[in-house]
């Protein structure tokens, strides 16, 4: 049985119709890359996953019940930024999940469970390479180093899915693929479900088993929010010999890695 | 470096610039004192630094012959208890509103628009309903301090919890916070900065209305003193004492400052005032 199921979702905000018609099943430990244009309504969906928005239509099943109306700990997230509390040292970041849950009114460990949760937490610190810096507060962590911890800290909560939006998208490449390689092993570790929104299609081909592409498949030039968008390509990442040669064209090209590449191009019915 | 607004003081002439204008002040008050003093030895508009000394012992080292305490002492800390019940209350509401109406939508709906409108009553205004409802005893002076700052450190501290980032509240839900934790783990302590901010604004109001309500019916204070001894145009008396509460209003803001400093290392340095 499929983990995630979405059936037949839609988005619309009054007449602008950001997603529509959106099917999709993805199984358990699947890491999925959705990429698209900017304003292809790839963010939209990811709020959807998360409840921080409600379908205009469809629905999206989690583990088979209907997902919850609001964010809950089955679903973890990153953001591109505002991910850790600035007022937390590095450690304290760590074990806020672990205190929540243990403590409901104070939220706040003590003494020698609060040491215990220190050790719990210690070996995902080393993990995402923080210990040195577990004392220190975010403002004086690179970016990078931020969004590890983000990363960290959403996975110590163990949620089944782990939604990923844009989270290396405000880093530099040389950190960006230490982070490649960090948020791989922690996915095969922790037997992890990732959505991770990016706009850069290399890093959903490096990173993805399965690559959704969201773009619109109908456009009316006079009325350009009539349409939204749905997954135009649904690729499993396995066989990479059965991918649509553009793609494989458009993936391979180095420069420049920012560029939206899905922009003006793919399947697309122009409407008069 | 022709132009004006290239040339700066270096520290020592900093200082030296800093002083002057005091300095002046003080040598200008001294000659006008001297020339009334002189045409009228009784003048008791501009008193001389004798006097001063002589109030300032009187008031602060001498016991008062009719109850035997010392009036400056006694004085500054009845108004400094009113001023600081005032500020620990008016921060205990302020605090609680101000996060409940920033992070509940529901609260904002209701409350928001009333916090708006209680912010535009001229608390001054609303001295004599309070001396009428709660008498002329303490409660009435703590209470104008209350309602004078309160309104303006709800809506301040409303708005820092709605500035929050929306992702910060998302990441905390997914977390497993409750809305109960999510408020004292997560908007709480970030928060703290703002209301030192907030408190250090309003330490110049709530001056204004302790002193406000000691002057219309008190039997100590500092503000009750000077209004009191205004009647004998005691000068000597109103003068220290108008430097002792702006020495006080200055440690208090000092402090609030210190605290701030020492309190909230993880601000970025930009955000601390």
């Amino acid at each position: 049985m499929s983990l995630i199921a979405v059936r037949n979702l839609s988005q619309t905000y009054g007449d602008h119709t950001v997603l529509e018609r959106i099917n999709l099943e993805v199984a358990e430990q699947e890491f999925c890359a959705i990429v698209g244009a900017s304003g292809c309504g790839k963010s939209t969906f990811l709020r959807l996953l998360l409840s921080e928005e409600k379908p205009s239509r469809g629905e999206i099943h989690l583990d088979g019940a209907p997902l919850a109306d609001e964010p809950t700990a089955d679903r973890g997230v990153v953001f591109q930024r505002y991910s850790v509390f600035p007022h937390l040292t590095v450690m304290e970041n760590l074990i806020l999940p672990l205190e929540i849950r243990s403590s409901r009114l104070l939220g706040r460990l003590f003494g020698a469970q609060r040491r215990a949760t220190k050790d719990k937490a210690e070996h995902l610190l080393e993990r995402v390479g923080l210990s040195h810096v577990r004392d220190a507060y975010p403002k004086t962590l690179s970016g990078g180093m931020q969004q590890r911890l983000a990363i960290a800290q959403a996975i110590i909560s163990k949620p089944k899915v782990l939604l990923l939006d844009e989270p290396f998208g405000a880093l530099d490449p040389g950190t960006r693929a230490r982070m490649h390689e960090i948020i791989l092993a922690l996915w095969q570790e922790e037997k992890m479900t990732v959505f991770m929104v990016t706009h850069d299609l290399k890093e959903g081909f490096k990173l993805g088993t399965r690559l959704l592409v969201f773009d619109k498949l109908r456009w009316d030039p006079h009325a350009p929010e009539a349409y939204g968008a749905t997954i135009t390509y649904d690729l499993p990442l396995d066989d990479r010999r059965s991918l649509p040669p553009e793609l494989i064209e458009a993936a391979s090209n180095e420069e420049p890695p920012h560029k939206p590449i899905f922009g003006n191009e793919g399947p697309r019915d122009v409407l008069h | 470096m022709g132009r004006v607004i290239n040339r700066r003081p270096g520290r020592g002439l900093q200082l030296l610039l800093g002083a002057l204008p005091f300095v002046v002040l003080a040598a200008v008050y001294l000659a006008a004192s001297d020339a009334r003093l002189s045409i009228n030895p009784a003048d008791k508009l501009l008193p001389s630094l004798q006097s001063f000394t002589e109030a300032i012992d009187r008031l602060a080292f001498q016991p008062d012959s009719r109850k035997g305490t010392y009036i400056l002492w006694a004085d500054t800390a009845a108004s400094l208890l009113r001023l600081c019940l005032g500020l620990v209350i008016a921060t205990g509401i302020g605090l609680s509103a101000g996060v409940a109406i920033g992070l509940l939508p529901m609260v904002r709906a209701a409350f928001a628009p009333l916090v708006a409108a209680l912010s535009m009553v001229p608390p001054l205004a609303v001295l004599p309903i309070l001396f009428i409802v709660f008498g002329l005893g303490e409660l009435a002076k703590v209470t104008l301090i209350v309602i004078g700052i309160t309104p303006f450190l709800m809506r301040d501290l409303s708005m820092s919890v709605a500035a929050l980032p929306r992702e910060q509240l998302v990441k905390a839900q997914t977390l497993g916070a409750s809305t109960w934790q999510i408020a004292t783990r997560v908007v709480l302590p970030q928060i703290l900065p703002r209301l030192i901010g907030g408190l250090r604004l309003s330490l110049g109001p709530a001056w204004l209305f302790l002193i406000s309500g000691e002057a219309i019916a008190a039997t100590e204070g500092l503000g009750y003193r000077i209004f009191l001894v205004r009647r004998y145009l005691a000068m000597d008396v109103i003068l220290p004492y108008v430097a002792w509460i702006t020495l006080l209003a200055f440690m208090l803001d000092f402090l609030l400052r210190r605290l701030s400093r020492r309190a909230f290392d993880w601000m970025p340095e930009e955000q601390r005032q």
